[in-house]
């Protein structure tokens, strides 16, 4: 009993970043299912044009989803500037960093069981830093990137998106090519959540330390108090 | 001294009073108000018609039989009487060396004033051989007759992005105009199609005839007037792509009342072109109208892009016949499948090592 006194807490995720995460999933969540559902339609509905919308509502879904991520996205950046240090890991990866790869083997072998325990990270672990980054960054810009290069579409020429993102489509080749990436890029960042929501769930019961309390109360609990 | 339009008018017997008509005709079909009526009366008495080269490279001449469809205005008003097409070895009646001399007397007497129309594109590969007009390769002719003219038009897909002859593996390597070594940076006007809409071919030279100026352009160096918009975004068909209903084969009911053919691979959405509101052979009709998905033909590499009954585009960098749906669900049930045996040997190692610490 003694131990579990000693075991430290520390605040990690302030509000503003626990409140993004969890928008950013349901975001990810409708801009996936409404995704699928433009690129594959739901089966043909009967009667005359007027008398469905369900199309319109499904794009509706997507688009307003969309617009909420790309606030939520330059919000986060805005907070990783006055939030406390572990705000700033998600758009931070120390790859010139010996000691950085040496612990990335080490995390790479506990998930292969290969080493006996992981070590402790107040942010994040090594591995999962590199897809932070990797998936959630640079994915979200590329997601939005195209995104908003498709939406200006029809918008049309002099609109403020096409304006900023229309470049991107003959960058990329045409308009079916920057749909075949985003709808790509779909797939990517369900399949990086189906292992995201896999890995915290296990390394909150296996590793030594909370991970989703942490992502709900702000706080990282230490099962233990070895280094 | 060149006639002007308004010469050859009344010397083919034109009145005045048929000439204003057709210049009003011509503002509306440019989409511009009365008060520019006028100005075309103007432009076209005083000045001289233009000299075109209308050169033919790698191509079917599809781009041709368009034009001589041409209903607003007649094919034979722009090259009888607005243009002054002095090459065009498909409609002119020289042949042989006779036909390949007026290039040079073009070239010659209005250096930097003519308009060079290209239709087709030349092969680079073997130097050029696979493309010879009157003994030399085609590329030599388009170099020669573009160092020399004011602006060039690329008519239809071949010439603006390559086409069915520079589909993979484009044996022939087959170069769009603007891409060939050596263009001269010259204006392109690019009018993609395969073939373009013969009132957008007419309707370009007819613009920069009266106004004297090549027509604004997109990013990708298309009038803007035809090619700022899809053909989803005016199709007839769009309420039912907003509804969700859909033909799911050619012979169903959706079909049978004219839904949506999204699922049939319909590449509306994903290109530009005045289809659906110009249409086709005199405003008659356009493919979507008739049951069948556009393919979309005016757009960059459109041959490669897959099926053209198929909406989802394959990939040709993950395989053979993959596209995003197969791949992506594939991937995730891999990775479904891995979890759940990361899962198991996870729960089995702490409950050894429980079991461990129990003894």
């Amino acid at each position: 009993m003694e131990l579990t006194q000693k075991q430290t807490a520390v605040y990690v995720y302030e509000a503003p970043v626990r409140l993004w995460h969890w928008v950013n999933a349901l975001c990810i969540v409708v801009l996936s299912v409404t995704g699928y559902l433009i690129a594959n339609p739901l089966p043909t509905l009967p009667g005359e044009a007027s008398d469905w919308f369900v199309m319109g509502y499904i794009r509706f879904a997507h688009f307003a989803a969309a617009y909420i991520f790309t606030v939520g996205f330059i919000g986060r950046v805005y907070w990783s500037f006055v939030g406390n240090r572990y705000s700033r890991e998600i758009f931070h990866l120390n790859l010139f960093n010996r000691e950085y790869w040496k612990e990335l083997v080490h995390e790479m072998r506990w998930y292969a069981f290969l080493a006996k325990e992981p070590k402790k990270y107040v942010g994040h672990n090594p591995l999962a830093a590199i897809f932070m980054v990797g998936i959630v960054v640079i994915g979200s810009l590329a997601m939005m990137l195209t995104g908003f290069a498709l939406y200006a579409e029809q918008s049309g020429p002099g609109s403020w998106q096409d304006t900023l993102f229309g470049w991107l489509i003959p960058l990329v080749g045409q308009s079916q090519d920057v749909r075949m990436w985003h709808h790509w890029g779909m797939w990517i960042i369900t399949i990086f959540a189906i292992i995201h929501i896999y890995a915290a769930v296990r390394e909150d019961i296996m590793s030594r330390q909370s991970l989703v309390s942490t992502m709900i109360s702000g706080w990282r609990m230490f099962k233990d108090d070895r280094d | 001294m060149i006639e002007t339009f308004y010469d050859v008018m009344r010397r083919q017997g034109i009145s005045r009073r048929s000439f204003v008509k057709f210049c009003s005709l011509t503002a509306s079909a440019l989409g511009l108000g009365p008060a520019v009526v006028p100005q075309i009366v103007h432009a076209m008495e005083t000045k001289p018609r233009i000299p075109v080269l209308w050169l033919h490279g790698l191509e079917c001449t599809c781009c041709s039989e368009s034009f001589i469809r041409s209903a607003h205005p007649l094919a034979k008003d722009v090259v009888l009487s607005m243009i002054s097409l002095d090459y065009d070895d498909t409609l002119m009646a020289a042949a042989g060396h006779q036909a390949e001399a007026i290039i040079e007397e073009t070239i010659e007497k209005y250096d930097g004033n003519y308009i060079l129309a290209v239709e087709g594109n030349p092969p680079l590969n073997e130097d050029g051989m696979f493309c010879i007009i009157g003994g030399k390769p085609f590329t030599e002719q388009l170099l020669h007759a573009a160092e020399h003219c004011k602006a060039i038009i690329s008519w239809g897909s071949c010439a603006s992005w390559g086409c069915v002859q520079a589909a993979r593996p484009n044996p022939t390597q087959a170069t769009p105009i603007h891409k060939v070594p050596g263009i001269p940076a010259k204006p392109i006007i690019k009018v993609p199609g395969c073939p373009p809409i013969a009132e957008v071919m007419t309707a370009v030279i007819t613009y920069m005839l009266t106004f004297e100026q090549i027509p604004a352009l997109d990013r990708q160096g298309r009038p803007k007037m035809f090619y700022s918009q899809r053909v989803h975004d005016k199709c007839y068909r769009r309420p039912h792509f907003d509804a969700g209903q859909f033909v799911e084969s050619f012979d169903d009911e959706g079909a049978r009342r004219g839904y949506c053919l999204y699922k049939m691979g319909c590449k509306g959405p994903t290109t530009y072109n005045a289809c659906s509101t110009i249409r086709w052979n005199g405003g008659l009709s356009f493919p979507i109208q008739a049951g069948h998905p556009c393919i979309g033909c005016s757009e960059d590499g459109f041959w490669d892009k897959g099926s053209f009954y198929q909406h989802t585009t394959d990939t040709h960098q993950f395989g053979v016949e993959a596209n995003a749906d197969k791949v992506g669900l594939a991937a995730a049930g891999i990775v479904g499948g891995a979890i759940a045996a990361h899962a198991a040997v996870s729960a089995l190692k702490s409950a050894r090592k429980q079991g461990g610490d129990n003894q």
